[in-house]
């Protein structure tokens, strides 16, 4: 057993050692994008990386958007663990960080972070200290299909307030079209319906109150009023059939096939639901639309504020230094404006939004920058544990099989209860 | 026993135990008894799965557990595939074991294509079905548009998820035990059933007092291997329904990686485990203390 276990090791640790001698220094990069054009200057990004820095080597991993978050808590804690990590910012970030999985790289990017939105770098801050670097902001709002609505006789710029969006989706159903896609076997796309109406009803004060745990938390009158607003829409049956089924990518394909009028969706649907279509073409830019999500009556929030993601790259624990060099060099404003250029994502460098490529994201750009209140997806914001309630509940409200009271209950147990 | 007792010193038996007991008892230990111990112990804790588990909480997660809604629907779920391996899909197995078990044209054949759904990998085969039942795209559409009808959305419905899981389940593991059945077939005396023949037992009498006997000894191990099988059930649901819609789809297994492990819930997650052990331990040891006694 002993002689065994010493061949083996003795043979491991040659494999190892051979390894280090012929690199080089690898930067394992695990992304979760999904779109081919835009993976494809990700990695011309990667070899010009390479090119300026000799000796380094950028290994891109891909995990799918659900599979990436189920895996990451494992993920992280393994010796394997990539360099470089997805992340949405948020609850799920301060997880990890006192669970020390991540490097604190503050001093390496003090420079460099003043080229950054202050607010989206602030966001990988926890603690006084910066553990990534974001690459782009994104809204949520809903994207629609033009031609469908003419058809209904209706206008996308009109639709502004939520007793609009349930008029245009009657006026859907009577025209024979489905109103909204959703994909709602993955479940946060249905959470954006009911975190977003909360947000329109109580602003910023009510997320904060309910964080500190005032008038009942999540079950206060802000949260009960969200669910019942979004019942109303729901007693509509707004959206496909089927729909507890899709996951968000079969969502989005069906929007982008033209079978639904809108889907509630983020600013880089844009791309995606070309690429999720079946002939890969999706919805011109001519017949897509944008609203924003539409405002309630008597709502406190601003209708400037902004539901999204602040999505960035983490740098793990033990990480080399290069990983950062990397991201920054990711980050960098040539990066950023071609990236901008093909309107793949809003970019975080100052002035890079100005390199947009279509007034669509144009558009979204200059909401996010008129936005005061710019509030992460609550599903990352919470943490994985309530967030991930956030999601289960408001899916089952979509589904009939809970009413807004229970919804507003069951996160607000889920908050006492913590992780 | 045997082997060991036909030895007359008792310092081979020794040396025997000293040399393999050993490395078979370390990696049991190893890879069994410690994991087992430590899920026990995180079961404890209030803890997110980074670090050392600090905060103890008693039998807390247990509580959580028993209170969960969607436990309990994961519990019945369980007990609905274990119910419908014995009643559908044994009985299935046997009547195609009995048809193939004899030497026709076509017989090995038909043996293979029924044995090929439990040679596709659990995920393919989840894969493959969630294609078939999409209500938009899917097989099961184009046959309802044949007869000009829409097709229902079966994962998509909390009543209809879960029976559509079961179908894939007994798709997948009936050849499985027909393939058990036909090799004790196989090996069973034939002048018995010449004999029954010759004295005038109809085939129904054959079948009912010579056949089915004999066959008892593999139909009791058929009926374990479907029973634990059902219990560790989780890569047919990942890929069909991830245990939704609202919950309503969960296995055991899928509950403990949905609210446990994604969640970073490693406390609570443990605690489905050492309840899921529990379960199939007891199960296992009553069912060879009573059933498999004589095996």
């Amino acid at each position: 057993m002993g002689l065994f276990m010493r061949g083996f090791l003795a043979a491991a640790a040659l494999a190892l050692s051979t390894g280090l001698a012929a690199a080089q220094v690898t930067v394992k990069w695990l992304h979760i994008e999904a779109n081919p054009a835009q993976v494809k200057i990700w990695e011309e990004v990667a070899r010009d990386f390479e090119s300026k820095n000799p000796g380094v080597k950028v290994d891109m991993q891909y995990l799918e958007n659900e599979a990436y978050k189920a895996k990451a808590p494992t993920l992280l804690q393994s010796r394997d663990r990539p360099h470089i990590i997805y992340s949405w910012a948020g609850g799920v970030l301060k997880a990890q960080v006192e669970a020390g999985v991540l490097e604190d790289i503050t001093a390496q990017v003090q420079n460099f972070k003043a080229s950054l939105s202050p607010s989206a770098v602030e966001s990988f801050t926890v603690g006084g200290k910066i553990y990534g670097l974001p690459h782009t902001v994104s809204q949520v709002g809903f994207m629609a299909n033009k031609e469908l609505l003419a058809k209904a006789g209706l206008d996308a710029a009109k639709i502004l307030t939520w007793d609009d969006l349930l008029d245009a989706t009657k006026k859907l159903k009577a025209a024979g079209i489905t109103p909204i896609a959703v994909g709602g076997a993955d479940k946060w796309p249905v959470h954006f319906y009911w975190t977003h109406l909360a947000g329109r009803m109580g602003g910023k004060a009510a997320f904060d109150a309910a964080l500190r745990g005032q008038d009942g938390g999540f079950e206060a009158d802000t949260f009960q009023k969200a669910g019942e607003l979004f019942k109303q829409l729901i007693d509509l049956q707004p959206f496909q059939n089927g729909f507890l089924g899709f996951k968000s990518q079969q969502a989005i394909g069906h929007f982008g096939d033209g079978k639904a009028a809108m889907i509630l969706a983020i600013s880089s649907f844009y791309h995606t639901q070309k690429v999720f279509a079946a002939d890969k073409v999706g919805i011109s830019d001519d017949k897509l639309a944008w609203i924003n999500f539409p405002v309630v009556p008597g709502g406190k929030g601003e209708p400037s504020d902004t539901l999204g993601g602040v999505n960035g790259w983490l740098i793990t624990k033990g990480a080399p230094k290069e990983a950062v060099n990397f991201v920054m060099h990711f980050i960098s404003p040539d990066v950023q404006k071609r990236l901008a250029a093909g309107n793949f994502l809003i970019p975080t460098v100052t002035g890079a939004e100005s390199g947009l490529g279509s007034a669509f994201m144009r558009n979204i750009a200059q909401n996010i920058a008129k936005s005061k209140y710019h509030q992460n997806f609550w599903d990352q914001d919470l943490g994985p544990s309530v967030g991930r309630v956030v999601n289960d509940a408001t899916a089952e409200l979509a589904g009939g099989t809970m009413t807004p009271k229970q919804v507003a209950k069951a996160i607000q147990d889920a908050f006492k209860q913590g992780n | 026993m045997t082997a060991l007792s036909l030895r007359s010193d008792g310092s081979g038996k020794l040396t025997t135990l000293v040399l393999f007991l050993p490395p078979a008892l370390m990696l049991f230990t190893l890879f069994v008894v410690l994991p087992i111990g430590e899920a026990a112990w995180y079961s404890g804790f209030n803890w997110n799965g980074f670090g050392v588990p600090v905060n103890w909480i008693g039998l807390d997660n247990y509580r959580f557990v028993f209170g969960h809604k969607a436990f309990a629907t994961a519990f019945k779920n369980n007990l609905l595939i274990i119910a419908v391996s014995l009643l559908v899909q044994l009985p299935l197995a046997l009547a195609l074991a009995i048809i193939l078990a004899d030497r026709f044209r076509g017989a090995v054949a038909l043996r293979m294509v029924f044995f090929l759904p439990y040679i596709l990998a659990e995920i393919a085969t989840g894969l493959i079905f969630s294609f078939v039942y999409d209500g938009d795209y899917g097989l099961l559409a184009a046959i309802y548009r044949v007869f000009g009808a829409e097709a229902p959305h079966l994962l998509a419905s909390s009543t209809t998820a879960f029976p559509a899981i079961l179908l894939v389940v007994v798709w997948k593991y009936f050849g499985f035990h027909m393939m058990l059945f036909i090799a004790a077939l196989q090996g069973m005396d034939r002048n018995m059933v010449e004999a029954a023949r010759i004295d005038g037992a109809t085939r129904w009498q054959v079948l009912r007092f010579i056949v089915i006997p004999t066959l008892y000894p593999t139909i009791r191990l058929s009926v374990f291997f479907a029973i634990v099988g059902s219990l560790q059930l989780f890569d047919l649901v990942m890929p069909l329904t991830r245990g939704g819609p609202a919950d309503s789809s969960h296995t055991m297994v899928s509950f403990l990686y949905n609210f446990g492990v994604t969640r970073m819930r490693v406390g609570f997650g443990s605690a489905v485990g050492v309840i899921l052990f529990v379960v199939c331990v007891t199960f296992a040891f009553g069912y060879k203390r009573w059933i498999m006694r004589d095996e």
